[in-house]
């Protein structure tokens, strides 16, 4: 395939932040320290689920070196969703929780003080009333009529213009499964991951003169955070001056706004710099995680291999708030029926909470769960209708000009090209008629067209 | 608690700086000295990142009492080459696109120096085996055994 | 009691942006008195290479030397929106709104070099940063006079506004209709692996995938991003997980000593090959390739694990502990 030849475009030059990088110097947000900074640390949940009767912070603020204690009531708008920029709602999470704990580690107040190491020893100070609940933590229970509801609005899925699912619903199932002369089905999990960028979450914040402050934060996307720290800030956007755009590592971890409110309100009552870093304990256990996901698939597939019907059921495990888990299963949704041409599809795709660590987007969010769960699934039916595992695949690869699932006209396909690709570099020698297949011809793709 | 002075050779240099007994000497170097090329992956010896050299041998900085380092001679990443003057394993990271995100790359640079100072013709399984302490998320490694092979190379043909 | 060999392959898209609520980015460019060239962003380089190939295509869309090209990026107060980075969404995004700025900027720059030259601007060359008239090369001049004439004689600005959005899609409630990406990428990985019977440990021995990215604007950090995703694939199969006992929070990880990722000792063989079929609407044809990467290797590994041993462990991480119990499992069913 010829692409036209370009200038600098195409090239390999060295990356500009390169020797920036290798000689150490290159700023990133913990290396920003102001004279006069002050440090935060957070006091957090103990327990998964409770309700919260009392947060003592005295001895906290009594302590020699600790300037302020943040809380609550100090959050001038303390319930909010991130998402709320694109129209999710409700606002499910609490800045610092007042009223009920939801996970582990859930935060309750900050610490602010001359040094990092008064702050953790001043947090350890406030005393926590806290009425511990059993914690909801399995998705199937969560969507059991039995469990309690964690959720203000009385269950445990978000909902989706009323519905406690996303649906995606093409051709009929139902009838095309009875028609398959094989039903095969499987069962697909994923346990929560975390991102584990070597830099942990970290926020410095200075108050300036003109009342404006900047942000120096290690977030994936600036403007994003600025708005929503705004929002929770009740302040204009534009006193804010977020300096970030050089991160150690993201992954989809750093767009969860988590650092940077707290970190202003603290410079706000204070009126001095603040600086709060996550420890690599915060980051494993307190930031949000890549979902966990548990798949069924049953598909009806024919003697020739054609994939006639597929059904999905997906939960998605967001933990205990929306974070950018609402999205993600739509996301999930559209990509559930995986890259093939299939004339009758189910899904109903769920985002359930529980009560641990919120889950938000990871690299490949909602796709590589989706992508998995396709992939071995394909696997297995080759396995029992006796197929080659690359003809399975070819034969049911979606071409250009194919109607997806979610309604959409497939262009830019290359899923055959790059299954000849990969059996040409391990050296597998295809059968003539897969090797002339091409994303651009309906010829082998079991006749069905688009 | 009492502050009390230690005085170490860094980078070549008798540096004395007045410490609390129980910090780290990562803590030191990044926030007395502000030398902030030792990075803070973690605090609890599990990443690497923040690797320097105490008398030419690799040493996690987090674990390591700055109150031990009296006397000591210790070299960090700004103490090895400069963007003007880079080390050869600085210009090799560099030219390998070893370094992405860049948070691993002084650790790992460090701790391949400190092979290298030992044994100058590592294979790749011996480099592997050096770095297994330091942590990369970005890279895979590949590009960081590749570009600490190619120095391995350049000081056999020099 | 011995060690199995197997394979496995999995083939895949990925979709490039997203679309919930409309997907923008914005990007300014300006020209300095000398002839060069600020791009200004509020984008995030996560590790990537934004930085660097935002000024490849920037430099290629103004027709202007690599280096006479500045990218200012992560400042709100200097630069205007941008969603962010997540999604596969940068390079795509950031790359059209900049070339969309560096087509204004150059119509500005030509504009006055036409008047300087007394020529029509459409009969105008501009190649890496000299201006010449179509025809007659002779009649040149070049970006650093053009810039200063702009500047001091005629006073004209040169500079240029981008933006890229992908409309919010509406999705149908009923039907999950909707349009939720701006082009797919695909991948095919074909993962090698060695099962233990004994001990249920697996050892990926090689990863080898072919890409379809569109168009590559730097090959050797489209190289890292394989790399990088075949690793970090290969420990989301195998190693991973912040609750062994999902779902119960029991031994909850805290640290990297018992949250387990690859280090350099790990590394299985990597093998590429990249092909290129542009996309109708990414900048020169790119599509996003930052996420995918580490998508193919988990299911082309539990393929393999199949083919090695005969058993599916779909629960990940793939432990060597489910590796035995499946085995047992299995054994008990054929006696
Ligand atoms: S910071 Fe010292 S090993 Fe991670
Ligand atoms: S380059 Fe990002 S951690 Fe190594």
């Amino acid at each position: 395939m010829g692409v036209k030849q370009l200038g600098i475009v195409g090239q390999s030059v060295k990356r500009r932040d390169g020797i920036g990088h290798v000689t150490g110097q290159t700023q990133y947000v913990d290396d920003v320290f102001y004279t006069g900074m002050l440090w935060l640390k957070m006091v957090r949940s103990p327990i998964s689920r409770g309700i919260i009767h009392g947060i003592d912070t005295s001895k906290a603020e009594a302590f020699p070196g600790v300037v302020t204690v943040v809380t609550a009531k100090d959050v001038p708008n303390n319930w909010y969703t991130i998402l709320c920029l694109i129209g999710v709602e409700p606002n499910d999470e609490p800045v610092l929780a007042h009223e009920e704990v939801m996970y582990f580690g859930e935060p309750i107040c900050a610490i602010v003080a001359e040094t990092e190491a008064i702050a953790a020893e001043a947090a350890g100070l406030v005393k926590l009333d806290i009425e511990e609940l059993p914690p909801v933590l399995d998705m199937e229970f969560a969507i059991s009529p039995d469990a309690p509801a964690i959720k203000k609005w009385g269950n445990n899925t978000f909902m989706y213009d009323g519905y406690n699912h996303r649906k995606l619903r093409f051709g009929d199932f139902e009838k095309a499964i009875q028609q398959a002369d094989h039903v095969i089905e499987g069962d697909y999990s994923l346990s929560p991951i975390e991102h584990a960028p070597i830099e942990t979450h970290c926020c410095v914040v200075k108050p300036e003169p003109d009342g404006r402050l900047t942000v120096h934060s290690n977030t994936q996307a600036l403007y994003f955070t600025m708005d929503n720290t705004a929002i929770i800030l009740q302040v204009p956007s534009q006193r804010l001056h977020m300096i970030g755009g050089t991160v150690g590592g993201g992954f989809g971890g750093k767009v969860d706004v988590i650092t940077e409110p707290i970190t202003c309100i603290a410079a706000m009552k204070t009126g001095r710099p603040v600086k709060w870093r996550w420890t690599r304990e915060e980051e494993m256990r307190k930031s949000s995680t890549r979902a966990g996901v548990k798949m069924h698939y049953t598909d009806g597939v024919m003697k020739d291999g054609r994939i006639i019907a597929r059904k999905v059921r997906s939960l998605e495990d967001s933990g205990a708030y929306h974070r950018h888990s609402p999205y993600g299963v739509q996301k999930h949704m559209a990509n559930l029926p995986g890259p093939y041409t299939i004339p009758n599809v189910w899904v109903d795709a769920y985002c359930v909470y529980t009560n641990r660590q919120p889950s938000s987007a990871m690299r490949g969010f909602g796709v590589t769960e989706a992508t998995f769960a396709v992939e071995c699934q394909m696997e297995r039916i080759a396995r029992t209708i006796g197929m080659d595992s690359w003809e399975i695949r070819l034969i049911n690869a979606y071409r250009n000009g194919q109607m997806r699932p979610v309604r959409k006209v497939v262009e830019d396909a290359t899923l055959i090209e790059t299954i000849q690709a990969a059996a040409e570099l391990i050296g597998y020698e295809l059968p003539a008629h897969l090797k002339a297949m091409s994303s651009d011809d309906y010829a082998g793709n079991g006749g069905h067209h688009g | 608690m009492e502050s009390i002075t230690v005085t170490f050779k860094l980078n070549g240099k008798t540096t004395a700086v007045a410490i609390e007994p129980l910090e780290s000497l990562r803590t030191v170097l990044r926030e007395h000295l502000h030398l902030h090329a030792t990075k803070a992956g973690c605090g609890q010896g599990g990443c690497g990142s923040c690797t320097v050299l105490v008398n030419g041998e690799p040493v996690l900085s987090c674990l390591m009492l700055a109150a031990l380092a009296d006397g000591q001679e210790i070299t960090t990443l700004e103490g090895i080459g400069t963007p003007q003057h880079m080390h050869p394993l600085q210009a090799a990271f560099f030219d390998r696109f070893a370094a992405q995100c860049g948070y691993c790359s002084p650790g790992m640079i460090m701790a391949a120096k400190a092979l290298l100072d030992k044994n100058p013709h590592p294979n790749r399984a011996e480099i592997a085996e050096a770095l297994a302490g330091n942590l990369c998320r970005c890279t895979g490694y590949v590009t960081i055994l590749d570009a600490i092979e190619d120095v391995v190379t350049q000081m056999q043909e020099a | 009691m011995a060690k199995h060999y197997g394979r496995g392959i999995a083939a895949v898209n990925y979709p490039t942006g997203m679309n919930l609520g409309g997907d923008p980015t914005q990007a300014l460019i300006f020209c300095q008195p000398t002839g060069g060239f600020s791009v200004k962003l509020a984008s995030t380089d996560l590790g990537q290479g934004l930085k660097t190939v935002i000024a490849q295509i920037a430099a290629e869309a103004l027709g202007v030397p690599f280096d006479s090209v500045i990218v200012d990026t992560g400042d709100t107060d200097s630069a205007p929106h941008c969603m962010g980075t997540f999604a596969s969404r940068a390079t795509h995004r950031v790359g059209n709104a900049v070339i969309m700025a560096a087509n204004e900027a150059r119509k500005a720059l030509l504009d006055v070099a036409a008047e300087e030259m007394e020529a029509a601007p459409e009969d105008l060359v501009l190649e890496n940063g000299e201006i010449y008239v179509k025809g007659a090369p002779e009649r040149k001049t070049n970006v650093f006079n053009v810039a200063l004439a702009a500047h001091f004689k005629y006073g004209k600005t040169i500079s240029g506004r981008g933006i890229y959005l992908k409309q919010k899609s509406s999705l149908d409630p009923e039907t999950g209709a909707c349009d939720p990406d701006s082009t797919e990428a695909h991948a095919t990985t074909v993962a090698e692996v060695e099962v233990d019977d004994e001990t249920g440990e697996i050892k990926v021995l090689r990863l080898a995938s072919a890409y379809e990215v569109g168009r590559q604007i730097n090959p050797e950090m489209v190289k890292g991003q394989i790399v990088s995703g075949a690793v970090m694939g290969m420990s989301h199969a195998l190693m991973e997980t912040v609750f062994p006992y999902y779902p119960a929070l029991d031994h909850h990880t805290y640290s990297f000593g018992e949250y387990i990722i690859p280090t350099a000792l790990d590394i299985p063989e990597i093998e590429s090959v990249v092909l290129e079929y542009p996309s109708s609407n990414g900048p020169y044809g790119v599509k996003g390739v930052g996420e995918m990467t580490a998508n193919s290797p988990i299911p082309a590994i539990v393929n393999a694990i199949y083919d090695a041993v005969g058993v599916w462990v779909t629960d990940l991480p793939v432990t060597p502990e489910k590796v035995l119990r499946a085995l047992e499992e299995k054994s008990l069913e054929t006696h």
